[in-house]
This record gives C-alpha cells, sequence and structure tokens, in this order.
C-alpha cells in the first residue's frame, strides 16, 4: 500500500515503463497491463484510489499528473497492439517481390546532359557560360576568325547560307569574336550550341549538332596554361588516369593549333575499332588565340594571349554510351531517351 | 595524301621504319591514317627463263614451256601468246599464293601436267594487262626472287594533310619533316641514265621565246610565274620499271614515260606541269591570258566548259588549250606519235584557281595543289628534273635552255622572331640557341639581328607569314607532348554567365521531375508558313526552312513512337524558333514545348492493371509549371481549344491544348504546350510566417448556371471573404440532367493569424459570400 508521501516517486517509476511498451511482445505487454492498470492491483490504480484523502492542493497536482501518465500508457498500448498485429498480417499476407509502385521518370537528352557536364568542369576553371545566335554573318563566322573564304581551309565547313553573307553557324567560334568585342580580359568563356554543316544524315553525320567552344584571354595564358586547362578537362570528365596527347594541326584561328587526343577507353591505347587502330580518339580541336583573331575583334595581341578550343558533345556522348548512330541523338525514341534515367 | 617509304627512304638516303615514320608523322600534325604494305604479297614469285615454248599437244590457243627457276626446268601450260624462249618471266610455282589468295597447284590442262604460273601484270598486281605475260627487262639470273630484281614491295602511308601546308603534298617535302627530326639531309635521288647537263632556264620579264615557240604572260595576276621548256625527238613508250613503280607506290597509273615523268616530279616536288604536243599546238605562241566570256573548250576529261572573264588560260595562236592549273584540253595532248613536247611549269594565284575550279565544279590534282599554293622558288629546279627525266625515260633534246617568265620576281619573305616572345607564348624558357637550331632543321634559313632573329621563309611554306607561325615550328620540332601541363593563377571571367542558362536548367529540372524526356529535334524543316525562314541551298525540300516552332517536330516524334508502337510519350524540349522578319537574319526566339499522350502514371497491380490516360488537365498543369518557372508575371486564359499565356503587356507568349496528329486507334489523345521563355528573372522568394492558430473549414457546393466560371466564382468569393479567408480550392464538379449547368464544390479555409476564429465569424463571412455570389453572379447554393 502506497502511502501518499511516496507517490511523487512511485509516479515517476511508472512514467519509466511506458518506455517498454514499444519493445513489448504481446506477453509482456499483458503482463504490464496487469502490473500497472490492473482494475485490483495495478499501481497507477492504486495510486489514482489513494488521491482522496490528500489535501485538496496535493491532489490536483498529483491527479492530473497520474491521469497523464496513465492515458500516455494506455496510447502507447494500444499503438503496440496495432504494429504487432499489423506484423502478423503482413507476414502472413503480403508478397513483397511485388512490384512497387513508381511515378514516371524523366531523363536529360544524354547529349545535352554531357554539354552541362562539360560546362561545368570549365566552370571550376572560372569559365563563364555564354551564348549566341545560330544565324550569322559570313564576318563573324568566317572573317573575323582569320578564316577567309577564299582559302582552302572553309571548304571543311560545308555552309548552309540564308542569304548574301548571311548563314547558318558552323561553329559556335563566332561567339568568341561577339565576346571580345564587348569585353576586354581577363575573358573566360564556354559556348555550348547548335551549329549547322550542309551534310546529309548518315550513321555519323547529321546537319545539325552541338558544339562548345571555350576561350580563355589574359595576359601571360601561354601554350603550359593551355596544356593544364585541357588535361584538367578530359581528367575530370573521363577519369583521373586518362592519357592525353596533343598533336599539332591547323585551324585557321589557333597558333599553334592542336588536335587533342585521349587514349581509347575501349582497348586502352592498343587499338580496336573503335579507334580505327590508332589507340587514341580526337575530342578537340585548340591551341593559342591567333594573333590576327585578337587583332579583328579589338583586343592587343601583345598585351594579351590566350587560348580557344571546340568540341562535340554528340560524338562524346557516342562514345562514351556506345551509341553506334548519330540519328539516334535526334529520334527522340522513347525507348532510347528513357536509357538515360540516372 | 599517299607517301611511298621507299621513296622517303631514297631521299633521306637511309632505310626509314614506316611505324616510325608514322608515328612521327602524326606528332609533327600530318597524321598519319593508315601503314599500307604493297606488293608483299609477290614474295614466292620468282623470276624464271624460258627455255622453250611448244604448241600443247590437244589445244590450239595453248602452249607448253619449259620453265627454268635457277635448279629445275618443269613444264608449263600458258594461254598467253606473247611468251618467247630465251627470255625471262615472273613465274609462280607450285605452292605460290598470288594477290587475291590464289593458291597455285600441279594440274593437268588437256592432258598436260602444269608446274605453277607464268604471270600477267594483272595476277601480280602491277597493271590492267592479263593478256599477256609480264615482259622483264633484268640481268637477274633465273630463281632471283620477283621482288628483289623488280623492286614493287614498298609501305605506304596515307597522310592527311592540313589545307596550310602544300609542301606536304610531296615527298620531298614529308621528307623534309622526318629529315628534321631524324637530323639527316634530303636529297633528290639520282634518276637512272640521266643527263647532267641540263641548263639554268632563261630568266625574262614578259615573253620571250624557247625552241621557236614564243611565250607571253598577258595575265600577270593570275600566272606571276610562267617557264616553258621544248624537247624535241621523244620516243613515247611505256616508263621503265622504276617510274612505274615508283608512280604505282603512291596509287598513280602509268600513261607513258613523258606524262609519267611530269607525274614523278608532281609527286616528288609538289610542281604540276603540263607536256603539250608541240605539233599539235596551233602556231608557234603560247599566250596566258583572261579568258573572254562566253569562250568554251573542250578540256581532256571530253567536257565542254564554258569561261568567263575572271578565269586564267593556256592559248595557242588559235585556241584555249588549257584552263589554267585545272585542266588541259583535249587537242594538244600527248599521244603515241608525239614526237616534241613543250613542257609547262607555271605558278597560277591561289585565289584565281579556287574560283575557277568552284565555277566550273571540277577539282583536279593540279588544281588542288595551285589553290594551296606550290613552291615559286623551287620552279627552275623541278622543271630541270623534269627535263632530265623525259631525257632519260623518252629521249630527246633541248634544242635551248628553258624559258623563265617572270614578270615581277617575288621579295625574299622574312619574318622576325623575338625569343623572349617565344619563351612567353609557349610558357617555357627556351635559349635562343635552341630556337635557332629549330627553325634550321626544319628548313628556315637563320640570321642574328639585334635580339632578334631574322628568318628567311622558303618558298614551299606560303603558310609562315609572322612570328606566331614560327613559333609553332619551334613549339611543333620540340614536340607538344614536351611541353609541361602547369595550372597557374589565374583571374575570374569579366563575362556574365548567360541568365538563360538557369531559365533553362529550372525548366529541365521541373519537366525531368515530372517524367518528361528531354527532346531533341533538328532544327531544319520542310515548311513553316509564311514568316519561316527560307535557307538558300538546302539539301532536300524537306529541310528547307528554319522551324519556326517545336510542336511541329515533337508532333513527329510522338509520331515516329507511335509507329514503333510506343503508346506513353512525355516529352519536352527547349530551343530556338526562328522568323522571317524581312531582314538579312531571322528573329531567334528561345521556347519550351513539352507533349504528352498515353498514361498519366504507369500501371500498377494494385489498380485495374490500366491506368487514366493524359488528359486537358494535365496538360493545363505542364503548362502552368512552365510559365510558373519563367514568367510569373501574366496570366492564363482559356480559350476555344485550350489556353493561352498573355503577358502583362498583352501579348501573347505560349498556348496549351490538344494536339493535331496522325493517331492510330489505339493510342491516346496528344496534349501539348509551347512558351516563349523570354527573359524575366524569377521573382525572389519571401518567407511567410507559418500559421499559429486553428483554422476554421466551410465546405460549400454551388449551382453554376451556363457561361458562369469557375474563375469568376473564384474572384467573388475572395472579395466577399475577406482578409480571413486563407485557403480556396475547387474539390467537385458535378453535372446532371436534373439542373441547368452544373454544381462545383469548394472548400473554404478560414484563419484569423492572432486569434483563435470562432465559427460564427466563419458563418458570417460565408454568409457574406454567398449573399455576393447571388448577386453578382446568380449562384446559389446547391440544395442538399
Ligand atoms: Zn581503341
Amino acid at each position: 500500500m502506497t502511502t501518499p508521501p511516496h507517490a511523487q516517486e512511485e509516479l515517476d517509476l511508472i512514467a519509466q515503463t511506458v518506455d517498454r511498451v514499444s519493445t513489448a511482445d504481446a506477453a509482456v505487454l499483458a503482463e504490464l497491463r496487469t502490473e500497472v492498470l490492473g482494475r485490483k492491483a495495478g499501481k497507477l490504480t492504486l495510486i489514482l484510489r489513494s488521491l482522496g484523502s490528500l489535501p485538496p492542493e496535493q491532489r490536483r497536482l498529483l491527479g492530473a499528473r497520474a491521469n497523464q501518465i496513465k492515458q500516455a500508457l494506455e496510447t502507447a498500448i494500444a499503438e503496440r497492439e496495432r504494429v504487432l498485429q499489423d506484423d502478423t498480417r503482413r507476414t502472413v499476407d503480403v508478397d513483397g517481390t511485388m512490384p512497387a509502385r513508381h511515378a514516371w521518370r524523366g531523363a536529360r537528352h544524354p547529349v545535352l546532359a554531357v554539354v552541362d557536364e562539360i560546362c561545368e568542369i570549365f566552370k571550376e576553371l572560372g569559365f563563364t557560360r555564354v551564348s549566341g545566335p545560330e544565324a550569322e554573318t559570313e564576318d563573324y563566322n568566317f572573317t573575323k576568325l582569320n578564316m577567309p573564304l577564299d582559302h582552302p581551309a572553309a571548304d571543311e565547313h560545308d555552309t548552309f547560307y540564308l542569304g548574301p553573307g548571311a548563314l547558318l553557324r558552323t561553329h559556335t567560334s563566332p561567339v568568341q569574336a561577339r565576346v571580345m568585342e564587348q569585353y576586354q580580359p581577363p575573358i573566360r568563356i564556354v559556348v555550348p550550341g547548335r551549329v549547322y554543316r550542309r551534310d546529309a544524315f548518315d550513321p555519323s553525320h547529321s546537319p545539325v549538332f552541338e558544339q562548345i567552344e571555350g576561350l580563355a584571354v589574359d595576359e601571360g595564358i601561354s601554350f603550359v596554361d593551355f596544356k593544364a586547362g585541357i588535361d584538367y578537362f578530359v581528367k575530370r570528365f573521363f577519369s583521373p588516369d586518362t592519357v592525353v596527347r596533343f598533336r599539332p594541326s591547323f585551324f585557321p584561328f589557333t597558333e599553334p593549333s592542336a588536335e587533342v587526343d585521349v587514349q581509347c577507353q575501349m582497348c586502352k591505347g592498343s587499338g580496336c575499332a573503335t579507334c580505327k587502330q590508332t589507340g587514341y580518339l580526337e575530342i578537340m580541336g585548340a591551341g593559342m588565340v591567333h594573333p590576327a583573331v585578337f587583332e579583328n575583334c579589338g583586343i592587343d595581341p601583345e598585351r594579351y594571349t590566350g587560348y580557344a578550343f571546340g568540341m562535340g558533345p554528340d560524338r562524346i556522348t557516342m562514345l562514351r554510351h556506345g551509341i553506334p548512330d548519330i540519328r539516334l541523338l535526334f529520334e527522340n525514341d522513347m525507348r532510347f531517351l528513357s536509357q538515360f534515367v540516372s | 595524301m599517299n607517301v611511298s617509304i621507299g621513296w622517303i627512304s631514297a631521299l633521306l638516303g637511309r632505310a626509314v621504319d614506316p611505324d616510325d615514320a608514322a608515328a612521327r608523322l602524326t606528332m609533327l600534325g600530318a597524321p598519319v591514317e593508315s601503314v599500307e604494305r604493297i606488293h608483299h604479297d609477290l614474295e614466292g614469285v620468282v623470276i624464271a627463263l624460258v627455255e622453250s615454248v611448244e604448241r600443247h599437244p590437244d589445244a590450239d590457243r595453248l602452249t607448253v614451256c619449259r620453265v627454268h627457276d635457277g635448279t629445275v626446268t618443269r613444264d608449263v601450260v600458258c594461254g598467253a601468246t606473247n611468251v618467247v624462249a630465251g627470255r625471262k618471266y615472273p613465274y609462280a610455282p607450285v605452292d605460290t599464293v598470288l594477290p587475291g589468295g590464289f593458291k597455285l597447284e600441279a594440274r593437268k590442262i588437256r592432258g598436260v601436267l602444269s608446274n605453277g604460273m607464268l604471270c600477267s601484270p594483272r595476277e601480280l598486281g602491277l597493271g590492267e594487262d592479263h593478256e599477256g605475260i609480264m615482259e622483264l627487262e633484268t640481268d637477274a639470273a633465273p630463281g632471283t626472287p620477283f621482288l628483289e630484281a623488280l623492286p614493287v614491295a614498298d609501305v605506304r602511308l596515307e597522310v592527311e594533310v592540313t589545307a596550310n601546308r602544300p609542301d606536304l603534298l610531296c615527298h620531298k617535302g614529308v621528307a623534309r619533316e622526318l629529315a628534321a627530326v631524324y637530323a639527316v639531309p634530303v636529297k633528290l635521288p639520282p634518276i637512272p641514265n640521266a643527263p647532267d647537263d641540263i641548263a639554268a632556264p632563261r630568266r625574262v620579264t614578259k615573253k620571250g621565246t624557247v625552241g621557236g615557240i614564243e611565250v607571253v604572260i598577258d595575265d600577270v595576276d593570275g600566272c606571276p610565274r610562267y617557264m616553258a621548256a621544248v624537247v624535241r625527238g621523244v620516243r613515247i613508250g611505256p616508263s621503265p620499271d622504276w617510274l612505274q613503280a615508283r608512280l604505282r607506290s603512291v596509287g598513280a597509273r602509268p600513261i607513258n614515260n613523258v606524262v609519267d615523268a611530269t607525274n614523278y616530279v608532281l609527286h616528288e616536288l609538289n610542281q604540276p606541269m603540263h607536256a603539250f604536243d608541240l605539233k599539235l599546238l596551233g602556231g608557234a605562241k603560247i599566250v596566258v591570258r583572261r579568258a573572254v566570256a562566253g569562250e568554251r573548250v573542250v578540256t581532256l576529261d571530253g567536257e565542254a566548259r564554258d569561261l568567263t572573264a575572271d578565269m586564267t588560260m593556256i592559248c595557242d595562236a588559235k585556241q584555249v588549250t588549257a584552263i589554267a592549273g585545272v585542266m588541259g584540253g583535249a587537242e594538244s595532248e600527248v599521244t603515241e606519235r608525239t614526237t616534241d613536247v613543250l613542257l609547262e611549269c607555271a605558278y597560277f594565284d591561289p585565289k584565281r584557281i579556287r574560283t575557277t575550279r568552284q565555277a566550273l565544279k571540277m577539282s583536279t590534282e593540279a588544281s588542288y595543289r595551285f589553290e594551296r599554293g606550290i613552291d615559286i622558288e623551287g620552279m627552275p629546279d623541278a622543271l630541270r628534273r623534269a627535263i632530265a627525266l623525259i631525257r632519260a625515260v623518252a629521249g630527246g633534246q633541248e634544242p635551248e635552255p628553258a624559258l623563265d617568265v617572270y614578270p615581277k620576281p617575288r621579295k625574299q619573305k622574312s619574318v622576325f622572331v623575338r625569343p623572349s616572345r617565344v619563351a612567353h607564348l609557349l610558357g617555357v624558357p627556351l635559349s635562343r640557341d635552341e630556337i635557332e637550331a629549330s627553325l634550321v632543321r626544319l628548313g628556315f634559313p637563320v640570321a642574328p639581328k639585334d635580339d632578334r632573329l631574322h628568318v628567311q621563309i622558303p618558298g614551299w611554306r606560303p603558310d609562315v607569314t609572322r612570328e606566331v607561325d614560327l613559333i609553332e615550328e619551334v613549339a611543333r620540332l620540340r614536340g607538344y607532348d614536351s611541353f609541361p601541363s602547369e595550372s597557374r593563377p589565374l583571374r575570374p571571367s569579366v563575362v556574365p554567365t548567360d541568365p538563360n542558362v538557369a531559365r533553362q536548367a529550372r525548366l529541365e529540372r521541373a519537366f525531368t521531375g515530372l517524367g518528361l524526356y528531354q527532346a531533341r529535334s533538328l532544327s531544319l524543316t520542310g515548311s513553316g508558313g509564311s514568316d519561316a525562314f527560307r535557307v538558300q541551298n538546302p539539301l532536300s525540300a524537306e529541310d528547307a526552312y528554319l522551324r519556326r516552332d517545336l510542336l511541329s517536330g515533337l508532333t513527329r516524334s510522338v509520331e515516329r513512337n507511335w509507329a514503333v508502337r510506343e503508346r506513353d510519350v512525355r516529352l519536352f524540349e527547349i530551343g530556338t524558333v526562328f522568323r522571317d522578319t524581312g531582314g538579312p537574319l531571322p528573329e531567334e526566339t528561345t521556347r519550351v514545348a513539352a507533349v504528352v499522350t498515353g498514361a498519366r502514371v504507369p500501371a500498377h497491380w494494385t489498380g485495374s492493371g490500366k491506368a487514366p490516360d493524359f488528359d486537358r488537365w494535365d496538360i493545363k498543369a505542364l503548362f502552368e509549371t512552365a510559365v510558373r518557372s519563367i514568367c510569373p508575371e501574366g496570366t492564363i486564359e482559356s480559350t476555344a481549344d485550350g489556353w493561352k499565356f498573355t503577358e502583362t503587356d498583352g501579348t501573347v507568349r505560349g498556348w496549351a491544348g490538344a494536339l493535331e496528329a496522325d493517331r492510330p486507334a489505339w493510342a491516346a489523345v496528344l496534349f501539348g504546350f509551347e512558351l516563349e521563355t523570354g527573359d524575366a528573372a524569377p521573382p525572389a522568394t519571401t518567407f511567410v510566417p507559418l500559421p499559429t492558430t486553428p483554422p476554421v473549414e466551410r465546405d460549400l457546393a454551388l449551382v453554376l448556371p451556363p457561361g458562369v466560371t469557375a474563375a469568376a466564382v473564384e474572384g467573388v468569393i475572395r472579395d466577399a471573404a475577406g482578409a480571413l479567408l486563407a485557403e480556396l480550392a475547387v474539390f467537385d464538379e458535378y453535372r446532371g440532367s436534373e439542373m441547368a449547368g452544373r454544381s462545383v464544390a469548394w472548400r473554404l479555409v478560414f484563419r484569423a493569424p492572432d486569434r483563435t476564429l470562432r465559427d460564427t465569424e466563419a458563418d458570417t463571412a460565408l454568409a457574406k459570400v454567398l449573399a455576393s455570389l447571388k448577386e453578382r453572379l446568380g449562384v446559389e447554393r446547391r440544395e442538399a
């Protein structure tokens, strides 16, 4: 028989039993119920009965607390009983191997996802992302880039014309010129966008494709910085152990010019069909900005130097995912696009 | 460009390893695309002596030859008629595998056992002739391997030559590159039996004569230098084996000794030449002049060509004989009867050649080279080499030294290089000596001048015009891979990021999150309405216009998906559309569009196994999502066929609704929207304090007479309910035959931000709402 002076401690003890409920099994639960809430000898029942003999002030305080504990305990027991019941039902009736209920999943276009990925990597090197018009003038597309139309180099750009001197840009390089005319260095930009070449659709050609142009111009940028920038990109985009090769080449808007190759991921350099037995894959054309381009765009080529690069995300996407035909990248076939859910 | 390793080895005076040469050239900027071993498949063939030729006992057309291969003599049955006893022929013994994989076996031909085969040029892959056995002029003893007697085995490199390097279009040029890395000199290989007394051409400024032929340059711009030589008394015939082998090694077909000689010089020194039959020339005169509009010439390929005044012609006294630098005329071609030739060795202006061949739509080996620029300074040597070769292989004499008409001799080009600039641009310290040595090895004569280098530019490098070109030469020879790759401090870009990037990324996140795939369609299309911009030179009628909208392309993509039995299609695209506004360039606008058809969610077994299809409310939601994402200012209005989005200035910027499409019976309705992305920035989000007081909810079912819209009703409710109305949402619509119009049910949530709202307050507000609805819209509460 609990006497009132001990009622406070007794209640504290009973309150602790609430915590035991959540892990109790059915037997323990029944035991607890009798022990605490039993009609005849439940500890809490006894305390509540004894309250009548207390002074009004103490009765009010202890009564509130005892009722609070009783309610909490009853709720906890009821909840635990429900869980135990559910568990029983689950093990008996539910086949957990049945398919889940999903929502539709969407995905970025693989080429445009690669474009973003490339731009994000260059962002780490301080390049901002800009864009420019797809319909251009000959002046911006060719002339300002030190690419006169009467030079055989122009033949590699089979051009869609929109009118005299107006065309669909054959590369994103015209944005170089537009940006350099508008800003003085330091300039570090990447320019993704659609470009156009007058090539009929076949497994490896499309009249429309994506290109990413890059340009870094400042005082003191050298060939060593150029190599470091490209190297950083290649290792971040492919893998840290990717072998990169720089090879002399020719582009009218860069000098020295370089073709950047990475070791073929398929054969690790030993030669295979993907790399046409060379062990390497061309991934971009690049080089130090030609001083004539600076002159054409109002930048002092004695004070400033820089590098530029251009690459084709369509081809890189095809290499990365083993896609054999560029046309798949324009057909919007759900069976194709749904393979790129990430 | 086909490069013969045999030829390169002859120029460098040492055996060159093909794979090493290929790797070096690739890393010097002339990538080698293939390394092909040619004629190595003739290893089993030997030289044999035919001791006797007798008629086959049982066949009129066959002979039986007694063939001695150095050790034994065997019978070989032969179908050719040109075999002569006592001469030597290529012989493939039994078990030899011939080109094409044909393995010889001993077999009886009409009763006579034939041991192997005497071979025709075609059987050896050395020519077209398969009528006769290949005749050999050789001192080699019977049994000598054929490839030893006739060294046609070679390795051919296929080299990609960039447009700036005409010098690499010939063997001497390629040899120069390799000479620079191997540090050996380049020397032209001696020509067997060549005279060594070929005089230097005589220089004149405007015109002169050679062998009685007057040569005049009228068009000095088109033809800055013209050299001519006359060789009389040549005997046209096949070239000797070594010359034929050289030409074949680069994939050229031998024609006759004179033409082969000029082709040899073409491939050795990149000097295109033309041989005229002197007797077929109309009058003793060569004039280099511009064509007269309306003139015509029949070229060697038999085509009649119409000429214009900006083309340069080679003419005799009567007519045009050649289109300068592009193609010769048929009239004065060298034939078997030719005895006297006029040899032309000229430099034609690259731009003139380019416009001419573009206008005539013909590209030839000569035009390709002239267009890129040949070595104007190397011409005298090239002509002397050709004369020596012709005299060696076809005989003949020069009546007088060649003529060199060179009206305005070019000044020696030179460029200054600052060693400090080389180091500055390349980013590594390079000594002046190292720079000088590199340039000298590549064939640039260098002299120090103050703190600079004075570099002479040889005629074969027209691409080198300024300091930076020589810096590239230094880097190239040093090897790009030898430079470190070292990140140095950098300054951030002053160019701001295009705000469209973030705008598009928001849309991409939203729509991929809603289960749509990002599409990518061509921007060229077959039509596009009256303001579509036309492409001047489309590939076909199907892509003659720039796209005017995105939905047309997406609809076609949906139809393609339907064609492969894909019923559930969800696509969005962000891209540029074009409009003809009368200017030289089209107006470009960025838009976003989406199409959805088929199941709204994937079917799940807990449902009926078939999910409901997308309907108009789904496309309205997608449309609202796009609008909210890019341009929150403005309104979406309901129209007869869907919805339109109108900006605050009244311009319609987008549309959503059901789309027309070529739809199979089993496919669901296609819905879509298209919207201009505009240039609005998204509004900044301002935090609204969370409610701390309990709400009071009231449901309100209203009867809306025909013509009353939900939007109108909501307007009145909000107006009448005042500030206590916290939320308002439709939760049901009911249409029944017993009522005019329809019943729409709203849930209203009232709340006072600062105290617990009493039920009576909510009821008062509701009564006000009902009164207002009745008065303003004639809308009443639906009787239960
Ligand atoms: Zn490979």
